[in-house]
C-alpha cells in the first residue's frame, strides 16, 4: 500500500505537474503533499498512535481506545484536574505533537524550532 | 465594462464634482456576497484610481466564524483612523440606497504589494524590509489611539479577550474532536486574557494580505472587515502569529521583523509600553485561533472534498507545535 501511494505521489509530482498550469498546478502540488502525508501516516502512524495510547493509559490509569483516552484527557485538563504540572503530561504532549507534525508537515519551521531545544 | 458603471458614476457626482466618466472597471475579488472592483474616475481631465467594495445584495453575508461589520461601519472606522493619522485609504463615498448599487463604499486605490511571498523575497523590498516591523508598531499605536466617538461606539461591536476566547472555545467544542494541546492553551489563556489594560479600536485582521507595502514602506492597512472595540494587544499578537511568517520563523513580525522593533515603534508612537510577555499571550491566542480555524477548514473538506482545505486541516498540528514552543518552551 505504501509503495502504491508513493508511486502515485511521484507521478503527480514528476510527471503530471510539469504539464499543468495555474490553479490546477497549484492544486496538484497540494495533492502531492497530501499523498506525502498519507505515505508517512502508513509508514509511521501505527507505531506513533500506539505510543500515544500507552502514554495516555499511564497518565489516566487505564487503557482504552485512543480517541476515548484523548477525550478523557481533554476533560481532565478543562476541569483543571490535570495541567502542565501533572507529572508526565508535558512529556506526553510534546512527544505526541512532534510525531504528528513529523507526519503532517515534516518541513515545518516550528518543528525545527522545537528540535533546536 | 460592467453594466453598473453609469450608476456608479452618478453615485460619485457629489464626491467628485466634475466627474465625466468611469474607465477600466474590473472585478478584483470577492465571494458570493461581497465584491471588490478596481476602476478609474475621469475628473476634470485627471484620472483618479479608485476601489469599490460592495455587497450587491445589500448586506454582506457573514460566515459562521466571522464578526464582520457592515461595509458602512468599515468605512466609518477607516475614515476615523485615517483622520487620526493612520495609513489607510481615503474613503470617497459611502453608497446610499438612492445609488442603487447595494451596500458599500468607494475609496482611493493606493499603490503597493499585499502578497507576502513578494514582500518577503523580492529584491525591491530588501531595503525597506528591516523597517517594516517598526512601522507596523507605529501604525498600530495610531489605530489604538483613535478616539472612540459616540458614532464609533454605536457602530462597532465590543469584542474583548474573554468574548473571543469563548467564541473559539464554542467553535472548537462544536467539532467534537479532542485536542489536548488546545485544551492546555485555553486554560493557559483564560486568566491571562481576562483583563485588558485598555479598550481601544482594534483593526482585527492586521496581517499579510491586508497590509499594502511598497519599497518605501507600509502604505496602508486595508480590509477593516473585522474591526471592533477590544484589547489592542490582539492586533500585536496576530501579526506575530507563526502562520503569517511564511516560513521565516526567526522574523517574528510577519516574517520580516523583530518583535522588539514592533514594540519600540508602538511605544514611540504613543501606544505605551508592551512587554514581550504580554505580546506572547496574544501570539498564543493567535496560534490557537488559527488552529481552530484550520479544524473548521477540515470540516469544510468533509462537506465539499476540496484538496486544499484538507491539507490546511492537517495544519492544525502545526499550530500545536507552535503552542508548545510558546507555552512550554517560552519561545516566541
Amino acid at each position: 500500500m505504501l509503495e502504491l501511494v508513493k508511486a502515485v505521489r511521484d507521478f503527480v509530482e514528476q510527471r503530471a505537474m510539469p504539464e499543468l498550469k495555474g490553479h490546477t498546478a497549484f492544486h496538484a502540488r497540494v495533492a502531492a503533499n497530501a499523498l506525502g502525508i498519507v505515505a508517512r501516516e502508513l509508514e509511521f502512524g501505527a507505531a506513533s498512535a500506539d505510543g500515544e495510547r500507552q502514554r495516555l493509559a499511564a497518565l489516566l490509569g487505564h487503557d482504552g481506545a485512543l480517541i476515548d483516552l484523548n477525550r478523557e484527557l481533554c476533560t481532565a485538563i478543562r476541569d483543571g484536574k490535570m495541567g502542565l504540572e501533572t507529572p508526565g503530561l508535558v512529556d506526553h504532549l510534546t512527544t505526541t505533537t512532534r510525531e504528528k507534525v513529523e507526519i503532517d508537515q515534516p518541513n515545518y519551521g516550528g518543528l525545527k524550532r522545537f528540535r533546536a531545544g | 465594462m460592467s453594466d453598473f458603471a453609469p450608476a456608479l458614476q452618478a453615485a460619485l457626482t457629489n464626491a467628485l464634482p466634475g466627474i465625466t466618466g468611469i474607465e477600466r472597471l474590473t472585478r478584483l475579488s470577492g465571494g458570493a456576497s461581497q465584491e471588490t472592483w478596481s476602476f478609474d474616475a475621469l475628473c476634470d481631465g485627471k484620472t483618479i484610481p479608485l476601489i469599490l467594495r460592495r455587497a450587491p445584495g445589500g448586506t454582506r453575508v457573514a460566515s459562521e466564524t466571522s464578526t464582520s461589520v457592515p461595509l458602512e461601519t468599515e468605512a466609518i472606522a477607516i475614515e476615523a483612523s485615517r483622520k487620526a493619522g493612520v495609513a489607510a485609504p481615503r474613503v470617497r463615498h459611502v453608497l446610499t440606497e438612492n445609488d442603487g448599487l447595494g451596500q458599500g463604499y468607494v475609496m482611493d486605490r493606493l499603490t503597493g504589494e499585499t502578497i507576502a511571498r513578494k514582500i518577503l523575497r523580492d529584491a525591491e523590498f530588501d531595503t525597506v524590509r528591516p523597517d517594516l516591523a517598526r512601522q507596523c508598531g507605529e501604525i498600530l499605536a495610531r489605530i489604538h489611539a483613535v478616539e472612540l466617538t459616540p458614532e464609533l461606539r454605536k457602530a462597532l461591536p465590543v469584542v474583548d479577550g474573554p468574548t473571543q476566547l469563548r467564541r473559539y472555545r464554542d467553535m472548537y467544542d462544536l467539532f467534537n474532536y479532542p485536542h489536548p494541546v488546545f485544551e492546555i492553551a485555553f486554560r493557559w489563556l483564560e486568566p491571562r486574557m481576562a483583563q485588558a489594560k485598555r479598550q481601544t479600536l482594534v483593526h482585527g485582521d492586521f496581517r499579510h494580505g491586508n497590509l499594502l507595502i511598497s519599497p518605501k514602506g507600509v502604505e496602508a492597512a486595508l480590509d477593516w472587515e473585522l474591526t471592533h472595540i477590544g484589547d489592542p494587544l490582539e492586533d500585536i499578537g496576530w501579526i506575530c502569529t507563526n502562520t503569517w511568517r511564511f516560513g521565516v520563523q526567526e522574523k517574528v513580525v510577519g516574517g520580516f521583523g523583530d518583535l522588539k522593533d514592533l514594540l519600540a515603534g508602538y511605544e514611540a508612537a504613543g501606544g505605551g509600553h508592551v512587554s514581550e510577555d504580554e505580546a506572547r499571550t496574544w501570539i498564543v491566542y493567535g496560534s490557537l485561533k488559527w488552529g481552530v480555524m484550520c479544524m473548521s477548514m477540515y470540516q469544510g473538506f468533509l462537506r465539499d472534498n476540496s484538496v486544499e482545505r484538507a491539507a490546511i486541516g492537517r495544519r492544525s498540528s502545526e499550530t500545536e507545535i507552535d503552542l508548545i514552543n510558546l507555552i512550554i518552551r517560552g519561545k516566541i
